[in-house]
């Protein structure tokens, strides 16, 4: 779509930023990248009054032009570049009306930019019902810009704020904050002369902000650095000096336009709510209360949608294989790009339902109190107080959990989060688990109502959250912190959640996970599927040869001799190879060819595994049967000692392997959508890879 | 001087539901984030609540919540 104008909104955190874009742009909005970082770009279009389209981008929520976190520094970046196709022609800074002064520091500094500039002045109603009363004409002209009241949540004032959208000037009308040049006179000059800039504000940013400016050459960037020293410039003490200088200017500029009531200190209802939310005791009961709900509901409420989605894709397989031809490509198709797809779409409910919680709770205002109440707790191992929500939804499923880790600003916390929440027990391990503890630990009772089998499971929970917790402290120890650690927060009054919001939110999460951890699954699906499904040489020819005989087709019921192929040709695939040839390789963990197999066929998803087993023990691979993989399993014996396969050295040396092992490619592929760096998943891989051989060799070698 | 500390104290001594007005900061990083957020000499601030575990505290500053850790509360001088 092409724009007639390109608008960018700018704001605070928790100031109604994004209820103002969903009422600008509707559903007609996309979510993008900032070329060249990780930064989510969320455009959308607008009619305007006049007919004219614009084109809305949402800009990341900050406090000042000065970043304090990656997304944070986008902002100046967009607003300064003026040769990309991003720069905006106009700025509409939305203000919170119940914290003017706070709000009004960013206004200021864009302001100074010399960028037309549009104010929203938003939460109007929630101004008035605190007593504030605010001359909306005398602020409009002593900032020289108009300046639209709205209430974005009630979608009061929209229309208004379109049409000084439409009117807006092509030139910067507004008035000066302060005078910027007496921050660092010669410097400013300096560089302004030398890169023909004629803004003083634009020419002390680039002082300050060289270093991660993208459009600037190295040259010049250098240029700057060296005029810094020549000039003795402290980036650090010239911020200070501006922004004491800035709220001179907005406490004169607030004296006669903005009038509070002087009011008692009466107990908001916000304050109420966080002395039961935020309580010793309660708080922590509340918190659980709500996870252990949340847990439950990923769960429970996935599993119908899941179900269904997977009947979905049978029946298409179905049909491909009765409406095509039989043969290679049909196969490659239904069994590599079909299953494949199945294997990304089959996680839509669980992300839809996992981040409809976190928007809820953040929307509220709740998670920001999560995050203050078990702040110390993480801290100590290296995370922080908003890893805690990743960690638990890793019990469901590690892909939303590591989409959600964008709400922690602090980029090495992140990273650690992002590495360790794989190791939490996710809902693909659960069968791995229970078929294992099924054939080798016995189904006795301990004590009341507890039982050897539900302690080993809960076992394996228990040491999952160990396992990250321990990884996080080792990581923190190794990770260099790029940026400092704050915790300098707000906390936002609470709020009821907007519910398109919501309904957005998980939408977009879910769109962003199947086209980008899509592609990389079904790759990695259809290269299983060859690796599955052909044999080096014309060994498969041969088996269909010796089981077309009539000994073999008159003795053995069809449906039986089916399985007995399939298996028989499993072993001579390439995976059938492979296995062989790794052998050696885990037999130290007691893992013979057969388990090899599995593991390769489960590269992909660890759920794989007992469909994989079930082929190669000639049983039906659906999940009703498990009973008979179980039976026919627990009788396998080893053809050169005589004894069984799976005995409890095997069995948990198989369930530490899973434990530890990353086996899933959607959390790789994600991995690489969340950090943009190949490194970062291809180090997980291999930390855990290294983790699981060793734990499952350790574990092996003191049970047998 | 009704409800104000009168001795010299930084804002991480400060008790649950006692006030103060912020006269400077012992870390020039840290001061600039607390500025912009609002939190300048001058201010007026009134610690709100302690988490459970001791740390972080949140406080109220310009008419509005804002929390930090005990370590950044300590860089803030009162009147």
């Amino acid at each position: 779509m092409k724009a007639d104008i390109r608008v960018a909104l700018v704001g605070n955190p928790n100031t109604g930023k994004s209820t103002l874009f969903n009422a600008l742009t509707g559903l007609n909005q996309k979510i993008g990248n900032f070329p060249g970082v990780t930064v989510d770009k969320k455009t959308g279009y607008c009619s305007l009054p006049d007919g004219r389209q614009a084109e809305i981008v949402d800009l990341p929520g900050t406090y000042s032009l000065y970043p304090k976190s990656r997304d944070e520094s986008i902002v100046f970046s967009v607003l300064a570049d003026r040769k990309s196709t991003h720069t905006p022609d106009l700025v509409v800074v939305i203000l919170d009306a119940s914290n003017l002064k706070r709000n009004l520091l960013l206004y200021t500094q864009v302001a100074d930019l010399k960028i037309p500039v549009i104010v929203a002045l938003n939460m109007m109603d929630l101004a008035k019902s605190g007593g504030i009363t605010i001359d909306i004409d005398i602020f409009a002209k002593k900032l020289g810009v108009q300046v639209v009241p709205i209430a974005a949540r009630k979608l009061e004032g929209i229309d208004k704020l379109k049409e000084a959208i439409s009117y807006s000037s092509k030139l910067a009308l507004q008035e000066s904050s302060i005078d910027v040049s007496t921050i660092a006179p010669q410097l400013i000059a300096q560089i302004g002369e030398e890169m023909q800039i004629e803004n003083p504000y634009f020419a002390l940013q680039l002082a300050h902000q060289h270093e991660h400016l993208t459009f600037l050459s190295a040259p010049e960037s250098d240029r700057i650095e060296e005029l810094e020293l020549k000039h003795s410039f402290h980036s650090q003490k010239a911020q200070a000096t501006e922004t004491i200088a800035r709220y001179n200017y907005i406490n004169d500029l607030l004296y006669d336009t903005v009038h509070k009531a002087e009011s008692a200190d009466s107990e908001t209802l916000s304050n109420r709510i966080d002395k039961v939310l935020t309580h010793k005791v309660f708080g922590f009961i509340i918190f659980f209360g709500i996870l252990m709900f949340m847990f439950q509901a990923i769960f429970a409420w996935s599993a119908y949608p899941m179900s269904l989605i997977e009947d979905l894709f049978v029946w298409v397989e179905g049909l491909v294989h009765s409406y095509l031809p039989a043969g290679p490509l049909t196969n490659l198709l239904s069994d590599g790009v079909l299953a494949g797809l199945s294997g990304v779409m089959v996680f839509i409910p669980q992300i839809a339902i996992l981040f409809a919680f976190i928007s809820i709770l953040e929307d509220t205002g709740y998670m920001a109190r999560v995050t203050f109440m078990m702040d110390k707790l993480m801290r100590k191992v290296g995370l922080n107080g908003k890893s805690v929500v990743p960690l638990i939804g890793g019990f469901a499923c590690a892909v939303p959990s590591i989409m959600s880790t964008r709400t922690i600003e602090n980029w090495k916390d992140r990273m650690i989060t992002i590495m360790v929440t794989p190791l939490v027990t996710c809902s693909a391990r659960l069968p791995i688990y229970t078929l294992m503890i099924a054939l080798v630990v016995p189904n006795k009772n301990v004590w009341w109502i507890f039982n050897w089998q539900g302690l080993a499971l809960t076992a394996m929970y228990v040491l999952s959250l160990v396992s990250a917790v321990i990884v996080a402290f080792v990581m923190k120890l190794i990770l260099k912190g790029r940026e400092r650690g704050y915790f300098i927060m707000e906390l936002p009054v609470y709020r009821m959640p907007r519910w398109n919001n919501v309904l957005l939110t998980m939408y977009d999460r879910s769109k962003a996970f199947v086209v980008q951890a899509g592609k990389v699954i079904i790759a990695v699906s259809v290269i299983l599927w060859v690796l599955a499904s052909y044999g080096p040489g014309n060994r498969f020819e041969k088996i269909d040869q010796k089981f077309s005989k009539p000994e073999y087709t008159k003795t053995v019921p069809a449906a039986d001799l089916k399985r007995i192929v399939a298996s028989a040709k499993l072993e001579s695939s390439y995976a059938g190879v492979l296995g062989h040839a790794m052998e050696p390789a885990i037999r130290p963990l007691g893992f013979d060819w057969k388990i090899g197999i599995a593991l390769i066929t489960s590269f992909a998803a660890r759920e794989v595994f007992v469909g994989t087993m079930a082929t190669i023990y000639s049983v039906d691979g659906d999940a009703d049967k498990i009973e008979s993989v179980e039976q026919k399993m627990a009788g396998a014996k080893n053809p050169d000692t005589g004894k069984p396969v799976f005995t409890i050295a095997v069995a948990f040396s198989l369930m530490m392997f899973y434990a530890f092992a990353m086996q899933c490619a959607s959390t790789v592929a994600v991995v690489y959508r969340e950090t943009k760096d190949w490194r970062w998943p291809a180090a997980q891989f291999a930390y855990m890879t290294v983790l699981a051989y060793v734990i499952s060799l350790i574990t092996y070698q003191l049970l047998k | 001087m009704s409800g104000y500390q009168i001795k010299k104290m930084r804002l991480s001594q400060l008790k649950v539901g006692s006030k103060g007005i912020v006269k400077e900061f012992t870390d020039l990083e840290m001061s600039i984030k607390l500025m912009e957020m609002g939190c300048l000499p001058g201010e007026e601030v009134k610690v709100e609540r302690i988490a459970p575990m001791g740390d972080p505290i949140a406080i109220n500053v310009a008419g509005y919540q804002l929390s930090l850790r005990m370590r950044e509360a300590s860089t803030i001088i009162l009147l």
